[in-house]
């Protein structure tokens, strides 16, 4: 088994093919939109393979250390910020290949006219564990 | 084990850790040879239940407690007084429950800490559970829980404490709803409850109407999709009644006391949206009067920005929007208290505009959906 981190960004990823915000769309799609992000969760869950998803609120701080005895310096939210993640989904799985599908999958959830977004998701793999039997 | 025993042991909790601490154990091992003593419930009780449960939990504790400070003297290689002290004898009669509370409560604990070990020493809430219902690994709240007793171990157990942070804890608690497989609304409202009916003070019988006027919408809350449905469009129906009803006799008797305090003001507005058959038929002039009371009582930005929504149902949204004009716009949930206004003067441009900003800024996914959802709603409507 392998993890596999799928990102989705607020900003940074190429456009979408159905690129409308979402209110903009209807009270249905929305719906549409919800219900199959629940959907997928929950089937993955079901074949094991669901480790963690969360979502990130849009605006963060950046910080850094300023010396000893001074309080850290915080900055932002930088609005040219180019790569601005918007939330993640972690994946246990047999191979790339079963990651692509999924990802593929998640990037089919519906948005405005009840059509796949075409979202582009970036698929990153975790470092594995050094393997016990070497040779 | 079936769930009467579980309530039961859970409910027993509190009384055996104080009648360990009664003996002589310090806090901190007591609660640890009570979690052991659970545990062990838990696996004996279902094959052989006792005669006496309390008699037994407190019997198997002891010896857990005893065993423990063995094997700890023993790895510090000291002599073992413990075994020259007396057999326990009865469980004593005396309730210390409300000192349990208390400590856990104690002012010296940042409120996470306060909250977990409320959970475990009064709740009787495995780490597990508790570690669980917070969404944090379970050897993370081990820690927290560790940590808080070392902090608490110096405070002398038969000291009284101060209720108002006892009743922080508890709404703290049922704030955090629902996640899990403990629901600890439901829990606080059982600690609540515990409190109340061993301590005689307006302001717990206030925050327990409190949480009983909320709890008794919780099904309404919700759509079946998991979206939030807002009070005005709540289906009076599926409200509990029976919750209502006992939340607002316990209300009146604490404000028959006439020691107002800011959970009594706040149950009071909760009473007034209950006693409303439907939205329109909301007092919100009183509702206006009882924000008035709560900002004379805490002088929190939170109320204020609630007042400004009454006083926008109350005297029209141009009030509203005047009494939040007032307010600092950094607050959290200004901007969608202000789409709502603008929505409610005819602004619907304004309106989806805020409600799209107001979503960016939101606390939670949740909410972030429903604010979202009302941007759609208005923006549908103007393209038409």
């Amino acid at each position: 088994m392998a993890k596999y981190l799928l990102l989705k960004h607020y900003r940074g990823a190429p456009a979408s093919a159905n690129d409308v915000p979402m209110d903009q769309w209807s009270q249905e799609e929305i719906s549409a939109h919800l219900q199959y992000m629940r959907d997928f969760a929950a089937r993955l869950e079901e074949t094991g393979e669901f480790v963690d998803s969360q979502a990130l609120a849009p605006e963060g701080t950046w910080v850094r250390y300023d010396g000893e005895g001074r309080p850290p310096v915080t900055d932002g939210p930088f609005a040219e910020t180019k790569d601005l993640i918007a939330g993640w989904m972690v994946i246990d799985v047999d191979s790339y290949e079963r990651a692509v599908e999924l990802a593929g999958e998640l990037s089919a959830a519906p948005g405005a006219g009840g059509k796949p977004i075409h979202e582009w998701l970036e698929l990153r793999p975790f470092y594995g564990v050094q393997p016990t039997i070497t040779e | 084990m079936p769930q009467m025993d579980e309530a039961l042991l859970r409910s027993l909790t509190p009384s055996v850790l104080t009648v360990l601490v009664r003996r002589g154990a310090d806090f901190a091992a007591a609660e640890d040879a009570v979690q052991d003593a659970l545990v062990e419930a838990v696996r004996v009780w279902p094959a052989d239940r006792p005669r006496d449960p309390k008699g037994w939990l407190v019997t198997v504790a002891w010896r857990k407690f005893l065993d423990a400070a063995r094997s700890d003297a023993a790895r510090r290689r000291r002599e073992d007084r413990l075994e020259e002290e007396p057999a326990p004898g009865p469980a004593p009669a005396v309730d210390d429950t409300l000192q349990l509370y208390f400590l856990c409560a104690h002012p010296s604990l940042t409120p996470a800490s306060a909250v977990a070990l409320t959970l475990r020493a009064v709740g009787g809430l495995t780490t597990r559970q508790i570690a669980e219902a917070y969404l944090v690994p379970e050897a993370t709240m081990a820690q927290r829980i560790s940590r808080a007793k070392r902090t608490v171990s110096g405070v002398r157990f038969d000291q009284p404490g101060d209720v108002a942070t006892v009743l922080r804890v508890l709404y703290l608690v049922f704030n955090e709803g629902y996640s899990g497989d403990v629901d600890l609304a439901a829990e606080a409202i059982r600690l609540t409850r515990q409190l109340a009916a061993r301590i005689d003070h307006p302001e717990v019988a206030g925050l327990l109407a409190l949480m009983l006027l909320h709890h008794a919408r919780r099904a309404a809350r919700t759509a079946p999709d998991g979206s939030l449905v807002p009070l005005a469009e709540q289906d009076r129906g599926r409200w509990d009644t029976a919750l209502i009803a006992e939340g607002v006799v316990i209300l009146q008797g604490a404000l028959a006391r006439d020691r107002l305090g800011e959970f009594q003001a706040q149950a009071a507005v909760a009473a007034l949206h209950a006693d409303a058959p439907t939205a329109e038929e909301t007092d919100w002039v009183q509702i206006v009067e009882w924000y008035d009371e709560l900002a004379r009582l805490t002088d929190s930005p939170v109320v204020r920005l609630n007042r400004a929504v009454a006083v926008g149902e109350a005297d029209g949204p141009r009030a509203g929007l005047a009494a939040l004009a007032a307010l600092d716009a950094s607050l959290p949930r200004h901007t969608a208290v202000a789409a709502y206004l603008h929505e409610r003067d005819g602004d619907l441009a304004t309106a989806a505009r805020l409600y799209a900003e107001a979503a960016h800024k939101a606390p939670n996914l949740a909410e972030r959906a429903h604010l979202t959802r009302q941007a759609a709603r208005l923006n549908a409507r103007r393209s038409r």
